[in-house]
């Protein structure tokens, strides 16, 4: 027996449609995946551990949701609901499918339509225990798991705060146009089902057969009539979300999964917009969870977090205001529930927004440096707050370090400032030199103040020597020996500098080295979920009002607990911070130099 | 019996006030917080473009009122009640002042030039203000070097708080450029082998006789100008000072060592008015500044009736601009007080 009815086609063109157009786009990323990608590909799908691994993490995040819990658990239901229940309603309704027909080989509407076509009476005692009510049983189960989970995201429209995000995304026509289908398939599900059961009198579950008895008693039309519009509404609305799948935020479903599979085969974004970084920006789902946490909303700008960012990507046209405003702090990063390089795509548009300006480095003489044990850097930013350089120095002496003074005389900038506008090139210019005087000094080791030169120390310099952000010298000399303590602060605030802390994850060091010269107070948002002092060099497009706001709002959060002191790692937190702070701001520098007891 | 006027401040605002006030016959009070009246001009060596001494001015400010208005120095205010017809200003000592106007002429305060860390004032010896020459000059000593030998080469340094988005003052002190001229010719004068640099964004040489000054230092006495904002300072061993900036007149990167830094320091707003803006009501423009009730033809007003403005208060100003103000303001008292029901 064949079962089949016009109104299947809807569903089933949808279907073949989305098949097709994903599939087309898997094939493209892939196809255009650099050699050496392919190769990482090929390798990691023949490592069942990989895959295993990339199994369990689409399980948890694509399914589960587990960083959405995390972010707020009502959220984290909400997603779960759609995707864990819509997921089991298909595993469940193949079965259910199966069962029925006794044949792997259905079409693939007829599970979906399944209840059109199967109705089933259920009288006697016995059979109320039976296959056909466990499957009616849980099936109703998942659809209520399902509309639960739209209910709430419909609340979460209107009341996003109960979802732990104040802000929601404002969404594209073609976004509108998919998710008023998606919001729309369940409920039609549900009236299709029930006015079919209550027709029959027959084939519905717990939920479905109570509720179309109800609405066939209610409904003046003929309720077979209305039931098959029903079914016609359901297949259309199926048909519709999966043909406009490829073209809305849903398109984040079937790309996330080749993501996860990319990450765990080893692929890694790029310098330039690689396939790696078009699946990037396709699995962003503009859930808006970036938006809360952005400090730029302290400054009221609200256009170009990373979600507004990425859709701008997608849709080929990103105004350069957009790609320039943002503090390139990491901050979405870690919130972002797919994992997504928000700051290396950022990067990416800025090279190709600077890629064809000059440069003039002609003045940039063949410098010589002296020799030493241990090679200090200061840092350009760390020569705009000279305390810092002199208790570097100081403790330096005092620790019988036989250490040079690299830019003693002012520096040579690292080449982070300029790789953060996107000016790679120029950047590896600079990049160049500094390393010809870093060879010359034959250190075994490099210190600086700055945490935006360590970062581009060790990403970008590929030196022979160690490497070492001035927090983690001092706490090795201060653990060694080497330098004698004896003051002490009480009630310190330390504040995470953006590129110590999320940019090379060093979060222990700098709180373990105050904590031998002083009393370490909690903050509410820290490590990770640091905020960006507002100082950042990767901002472009704030006025310093804009600044101020975020300078503030962060300092509100440093303050709660009464510091005395607020430390941080970084002489531009320094000194952005020491602008607008009511108490005194020192780099832990300060704080060890001061704790040293005078000669 | 009560004043009728109560002044805010005895700078050459406040004194200026007080004078043409009493002129004309009204019994005036000044409130000061400093032991000493006299403000900022009493801390002045010489003044620009003439380079008189500002004692010569602040006398002749002084004879004008001098056994007609009453000073109180030392004064805290930590509260104004405004009533209908009159105001009462409470002090931290307790005792009361009542008065049918107020006149707010309490002034600027400079520049804090250790908000600009990475000029090293502060934190290097020989990095001093524009103020700290004055002092020098006024005491009749000779400028030296923090060890106490004659410089080699002083820099200016322009702009230092003023025009500076990053320290929060977009706005222009006025006065900063005329007065490092003058201190530029006043080391040439005393120090004729000292080098004088002078770092500027650009000369606003704006008022009679400034261009003029700006020329006999540059012709007569050798002063160097050099278009560029200094960027950082830093301490050689024998603690003279490394400077760094860009002359972009030549658009290149420079550096230079020197044995004395002069900040040219702005003006900020004085705290102690944001107390009184508070205490009123009163408006401040974006600049912490307060704002008259008319910035063209109502500049001594403010939006509280019976309280004017004087001087600095509303932003930097020369010397003659705030006594010209402050005569104008005691003109608006003066009929406000006739008019008054």
């Amino acid at each position: 027996m064949i079962n089949f009815n016009f109104f299947v086609l809807p569903f089933t063109l949808g279907l073949i449609y989305v098949f097709l157009a994903v599939g087309k786009s898997w094939y493209r990323w892939i196809a255009a995946l650099p050699a050496i990608d392919k190769v990482k590909l090929t390798n990691g799908l023949k490592h069942p551990g990989k895959i295993a691994a990339a199994l369990r993490e689409i399980f948890l995040e694509s399914l589960i949701h587990r960083k959405m819990w995390k972010q707020n658990p009502l959220l984290g239901y909400m997603h779960m609901s759609f995707a864990l229940g819509w997921f089991l309603l298909i595993i469940l309704g193949n079965i259910e499918s199966r069962y029925y027909s006794g044949t792997h080989l259905n079409a693939p509407y007829y599970p979906i339509f399944l209840k059109f076509f199967i109705h089933d009476k259920l009288v006697l005692f016995f059979e109320v225990y039976s296959v056909p009510f466990l499957f009616r049983f849980f099936m109703d189960f998942l659809l209520i798991f399902i509309l639960s989970g739209l209910v709430l995201a419909f609340l979460k429209r209107k009341q996003s705060k109960w979802f732990g995000m104040k802000k929601t995304t404002s969404h594209h026509f073609t976004d509108r146009v998919a998710i008023t289908t998606l919001w729309l398939i369940f409920p039609m599900r549900l009236l299709a089902e029930s006015y079919t059961a209550g027709y029959y009198g027959n084939g519905g579950g717990f939920m479905t057969q109570p509720l179309g008895n109800f609405l066939v008693s209610l409904t003046p039309l003929p309720s077979d009539f209305v039931a098959y519009t029903m079914w016609w509404c359901y297949s259309l609305v199926l048909g519709i979300f999966f043909v406009m799948l490829p073209y809305s935020r849903y398109m984040h479903i079937p790309t996330e999964i080749l993501l996860i599979f990319f990450r765990h085969c080893g692929i890694q974004p790029k310098k330039w917009y690689s396939s790696f970084s078009e699946t990037e920006v396709q699995s962003c789902s503009r859930c808006g969870v970036c938006l809360d946490d952005c400090p730029m909303i302290a400054a009221g700008i609200q256009d170009s977090q990373a979600v507004y960012f990425i859709s701008g990507v997608r849709d080929r046209y990103v105004p350069e205001e957009i790609s320039q405003k943002c503090l390139v702090c990491g901050r979405c990063q870690e919130v972002c529930p797919v994992g997504i390089s928000t700051d290396s795509l950022r990067l990416i548009k800025r090279r190709e927004i600077t890629s064809g300006q000059a440069s003039d480095f002609r003045y940039l003489t063949n410098g010589h440096s002296g020799k030493g044990d241990v090679v200090y850097f200061s840092g350009c930013m760390t020569h705009l707050t000279p305390t810092i350089i002199l208790a570097m120095k100081g403790i330096l002496t005092r620790a019988g370090i036989d250490f040079i003074h690299l830019d003693a005389d002012g520096s040579v900038c690292c080449g982070r400032p300029l790789m953060i506008a996107g000016k790679d090139r120029q950047a590896n210019e600079l990049i160049e030199f500094n390393k010809t005087l870093i060879r010359q000094t034959q250190a075994r080791m490099l210190v600086t103040s700055c945490p935006i030169c360590y970062r581009v120390f060790r990403e970008e310099y590929n030196l022979p020597i160690r490497i070492q952000h001035h927090s983690q010298f001092l706490l090795n000399l201060i653990k060694t020996g080497k330098i004698p303590l004896q003051g002490h602060f009480s009630k310190v605030a330390y504040h995470d500098p953006c590129d110590l802390g999320r940019g090379t994850k060093t979060y222990e060091a700098p709180r373990e080295l105050i904590g031998k010269v002083a009393d370490l107070v909690n903050v509410r948002e820290e490590r990770e979920k640091a905020h960006c002092c507002g100082g950042s060099l990767g901002m472009f497009e704030a006025s310093n009002s804009q600044r101020n706001l975020m300078t503030k709002a962060a300092l509100d959060i440093l303050v709660e607990n009464q510091p005395e002191t607020i430390a941080t790692s970084c002489p531009l937190c320094k000194k952005t911070l020491g602008r607008h702070a009511s108490m005194a701001v020192k780099d832990i520098a300060e704080l060890v130099y001061e704790a040293i007891p005078r000669e | 019996m009560d004043p009728q006027v109560i002044i805010i401040g005895a700078g050459i605002a406040g004194l200026t006030a007080a004078g043409a006030l009493a002129e004309k016959g009204h019994h005036v009070l000044i409130l000061e917080k400093e032991a000493q009246p006299g403000g900022h001009v009493a801390q002045w060596d010489r003044l620009f473009p003439s380079r008189r001494p500002g004692s010569e001015v602040l006398d002749h400010i002084r004879k004008i009122m001098d056994g007609r208005v009453e000073i109180k120095p030392g004064i805290r205010i930590n509260g104004i009640i405004a009533h209908d017809q009159d105001f009462t200003v409470l002090t931290e000592e307790g005792t009361s002042y009542t008065g049918q106007a107020l006149l707010i002429a309490s002034g600027f305060r400079l520049f804090q030039a250790e908000r600009k860390e990475e000029y090293g004032y502060g934190i290097y010896d020989n990095v001093i203000t524009s103020a700290e020459v004055e002092t020098v000059f006024k005491q009749g000593k000779k400028l030296l070097t923090s060890k106490g030998t004659l410089p080699q080469r002083v820099a200016l340094i322009h702009c230092v708080g003023s025009r500076d988005e990053k320290v929060g003052n977009l706005y222009c002190s006025k006065v900063c450029c005329v007065t490092g001229v003058k201190q530029a010719i006043e080391i040439k004068e005393q120090l004729p082998q000292c080098e004088v640099f002078s770092f500027y964004m650009d000369m606003r040489m704006y008022d009679r006789h400034f261009e003029e000054l700006y020329f006999e230092a540059q012709k007569q006495w050798g002063v160097q100008f050099i278009r560029g904002r200094l960027s950082e300072c830093s301490e050689a061993p024998d603690q003279s000072l490394i400077i760094k900036t860009e002359d972009t007149l030549t658009g290149r990167p420079l550096r230079m060592i020197v044995d004395l830094v002069i900040l040219l320091v702005g003006f900020v707003p004085e705290p102690e008015t944001g107390k009184l803006v508070e205490m009123l009501g009163l408006s401040t423009g974006e600049d912490g500044f307060i704002l008259p009730s008319d910035e063209h033809y109502n500049d001594n007003l403010t939006t509280v009736p019976g309280v004017f403005l004087a001087g600095a208060v509303k932003g930097p100003a020369t010397i003659s601009n705030t006594i010209a103000d402050a005569r104008a303001a005691a003109l608006q008292i003066d009929s406000w007080l006739k008019t008054k029901p």
